[in-house]
């Protein structure tokens, strides 16, 4: 049973990792256009070089 | 409204020649927003922000594509005009909008707020959920001790995160000595975690945490959703708001017209008004001679000659000339502003009404208490121990508590509203669709809600084809809506124009020309010279060779205005036609749509008292309305709905805005919202059923955290699987 002692903590550590990344994007606004987000990455305008 | 929503600077004008602080806040930077409602794909986004970035003076553009806008951070001296011109010159529609009447949507903060405690509840529950499936698989002794330790330690924190909502309401009730639904569920979350962690203490075998985790878990996602439907509406409603921008033209002393916003008006400016352009003021006219349009403020079709001298109100419509006003009354002070103040007052038909939920909360939030109560009094006498008495009563209140019945109204709501929106209307509070159901009685305002505001020209007939060629000519001198609609009917029928010299247009009289040295006259009957009372909107032909002769017009009929009148009656609804205009034209229109019941020449007043007459009769009245004269009728009606081309003040006492041109989904709605409330009250008959199966095992102290797992989720994912049939 001491593999238990592993795998509980390592359940809680992924799926906080889920949760503050989670959190990040919705602190970063990175759902106020879901539409236009999708259909940006069909744009070919920064392919060559990041955007400045 | 969106006056009210500008900051008003505090400088009278007298003393606003000697500013007392030097002027430090100049802006750097300006944020401006443009409405594309046509923008669609990947291509239009790269195209409209290619095609502003260009633009001298902007700093940087972007588009959402979700919302159908762009935000363009720019030179302060930047007109907002030129970037319309360079979006329509892109081939896109565009529009400005106010941002001042938008800064609610941009931080939605309550929304993010909640979306973040449901994350925290989603993922804690998850966590303890796994934990317990191995504790009701048969952990025992020295893991089963560890796993609810573990459970005790991710519940406790994310239930004091997660659960603040509830906290805070159910405080509030409290306090004012009132019961609501948070009450009970606040109480069950507690007693949940406590006599867990005792259970937990004390090695014991069943503990809760799971289930008050749930709990959060679902009656936050029942909150979220009926926040995002309102939050959705909020957005749509205040976008049309946004679309009024409000700016004038204002005069300075050597006769410049510049630009400037409303807000900054003062009485005794002299503002000028264009044709097509709504007057910003209360005022007198110093300069122009024009026709008024006046239809929003008191459902006159008929335009009405303006002088210098007359006497103008903010919101009407300045048709044929310039005009040059001087303001007598600005902002707050004009008879507009006074008129919407007073819808305020009037008593709002949305505050007499209890909705199902709440009516639902007030019998069960008690009885969930008294059975809870009885159960541990009963226990404790029956075994004289606290522990098991106390483990029953907890067990009781997570069994009924309100999880099924926190989503069954929310997620009702958003799946009709979402569907309700796809068909063009747009349901702005929360209750409407509850109200809309119980409707028994339509009453319509006339001008611009059943009639579309465009007159039609009725008898073409009686003319000849040169009279026809002289009108047409003379009618495309001119911009008024009479004329335009004439031309638009002349060309219909492949007649080509008169060779006519000398057109001009007349303001406020209409247009004259020369053919082969006769004299050429169209416009109004005294001008032209016309005899014999007309009854309808008419404009008048001379061609010099003979008596006038009147064009009658009618008021076309919205799109669907017949079929939404139809399918209203079909269902065993009364339908009114109440209207400001003359007697001859609600007459003809009542007989158009076979509308029994009517009254016209109603003042403001007259048409919410008869409402308020139908309402003290026991009728549920619908009222649909777009004119200032329609808004107190509007507030005091059961439930209102107004088109989007309805004034601001009317959309704002009205529950549901119909978005697009067409009447017919009035109809719809009505159905929509009858089923919509059946789902409800299956939904509250659904948790019911789980009550009554699970209580009496909870009582006998037979429920296990399992159980109490099961019956929570299976009652959950049913009551939202029935609120989806509706989409």
């Amino acid at each position: 049973m001491t593999v238990l002692s592993y795998l509980i903590p390592i359940s809680l550590i992924l799926g906080g990792a889920g949760l503050i990344g989670f959190i990040y994007t919705v602190r970063t606004d990175q759902y106020d256009d879901p539409e236009g987000d999708a259909r940006r990455i069909l744009s070919d305008a920064w392919d060559e070089h990041p955007k400045p | 409204m969106t006056a009210a929503l500008h900051p008003q600077t505090a400088v009278c004008p007298g003393c606003s020649a000697a500013p007392v602080a030097p002027v430090e806040t100049a802006p750097t930077e300006a944020r401006l927003a443009i409405s594309l409602p046509t923008i669609h794909c990947q291509a239009c986004i790269s195209t409209v922000e290619r095609g502003l970035g260009a633009v001298a003076g902007v700093r940087s553009a972007r588009v959402n594509l979700t919302q159908k806008r762009a935000l363009v951070e720019a030179d302060p001296d930047l007109p907002p005009a030129q970037l319309v011109s360079v979006c329509e010159a892109l081939g896109f529609e565009a529009h400005e909008l106010d941002l001042a009447a938008l800064a609610a949507t941009d931080t939605d903060r309550a929304g993010r707020e909640l979306l973040l405690r449901l994350a925290v509840a989603g993922f804690a529950s998850m966590n303890v959920m796994l934990l317990s499936v191995s504790v009701w698989s048969g952990a025992t002794d020295a893991t089963r001790d560890m796993f609810h330790w573990i459970s005790a330690a991710i519940s406790f924190p994310a239930i004091l995160y997660a659960g603040q909502p509830f906290f805070r309401s159910a405080w509030g009730a409290v306090r004012a000595r009132r019961l609501n639904m948070d009450v009970p569920i606040v109480l069950a979350l507690v007693l949940a975690l406590v006599t867990s962690l005792w259970e937990t203490s004390l090695s014991g075998e069943h503990a809760y945490f799971d289930a008050a985790l749930a709990l959060t878990f679902f009656l936050l996602a029942g909150r979220y959703l009926d926040h995002r439907t309102r939050a959705a509406a909020r957005s749509a409603a205040e976008e049309l708001a946004a679309l009024e921008v409000p700016r004038a033209w204002r005069l300075d002393g050597e006769g410049q017209e510049a630009e400037v916003p409303v807000a900054d008006l003062r009485v005794g400016d002299l503002i000028r008004v264009r044709p097509g352009g709504r007057m910003p003021v209360d005022g007198d006219i110093v300069a122009g001679r024009s026709e008024l349009d006046r239809s929003l403020l008191t459902g006159e079709t008929l335009p009405v000659l303006a002088e210098p001298g007359d006497p103008v109100s903010a919101g009407e419509v300045n048709l044929t000339g310039p005009l040059t006003l001087r303001a007598s009354a600005v902002g707050p002070e004009t008879s507009l502003h006074r008129m919407a103040d007073l819808v305020a007052i009037a008593e709002s038909g949305r505050s007499r009404y209890t909705s199902l939920a709440d009516s639902a909360a007030k019998l069960y939030a008690p009885g969930v208490h008294i059975l809870s109560a009885v159960a541990f009094v009963g226990w404790y006498l029956f075994t004289l121990d606290a522990r098991v008495a106390l483990n029953i009563a907890a067990a009781v209140l997570i069994i009924t508590c309100p999880c099924a019945l926190g989503l069954a109204v929310p997620a009702v709501t958003t799946a009709a509203s979402g569907r309700l929106f796809r068909a063009g209307l747009l349901v702005k509070h929360a209750t409407a669709l509850e109200r809309l159901a119980e409707v028994d009685t339509v009453v319509f305002d006339k001008t611009g809600t059943l009639t579309a505001g465009t007159p039609e020209v009725v008898n073409l007939g009686d003319l000849g084809p040169d009279q026809l060629a002289v009108a047409l000519a003379l009618a495309e001198g001119s911009a008024h809506p009479l004329a335009r609609s004439l031309s638009r009917a002349i060309r219909a029928t492949g007649l080509a124009p008169a060779p006519v010299e000398d057109l001009r247009e007349i303001p406020g009289y209409g247009t004259e020309a020369t053919l082969s040295g006769r004299r050429l006259r169209l416009g109004r009957a005294a001008w032209v010279g016309g005899t014999g009372a007309v009854a309808e909107t008419a404009t008048w032909l001379d061609c010099g060779d003979g008596p006038a002769v009147a064009i009658r017009f009618v008021d076309a009929l919205r799109p669907g205005a017949e079929q939404a009148v139809r399918a209203l009656r079909r269902d065993g609804k009364r339908v009114l036609l109440i209207s400001g205009d003359t007697t001859a034209a609600v007459a003809d229109l009542a007989a158009r749509l076979r509308i029994g019941d009517w009254v016209a020449e109603a003042l403001p007043e007259q048409k919410a008292d008869q409402v308020a007459a139908l309402t003290r009769a026991g009728h549920k009245v619908l009222m649909v309305g777009d004119g200032l004269n329609d808004t107190a009728a509007l507030a005091g009606a059961h439930v209102s709905i107004s088109p989007a081309s309805a004034l601001d003040a009317a959309r704002v006492a009205s529950d549901i805005v119909l978005l697009g041109q067409d009447l017919s989904p009035i109809a719809e709605a009505c159905r929509v919202a009858g089923r919509a409330t059946r789902r409800i009250r299956e939904n509250f008959r659904i948790a019911t059923v789980y009550n009554i199966v699970a209580v009496p095992l909870a009582i006998a102290g037979l429920a296990t955290p399992l159980i109490a797992a099961l019956a929570m989720s299976a009652s959950s994912i049913t009551v939202s699987l029935n609120a989806l049939r509706l989409r």
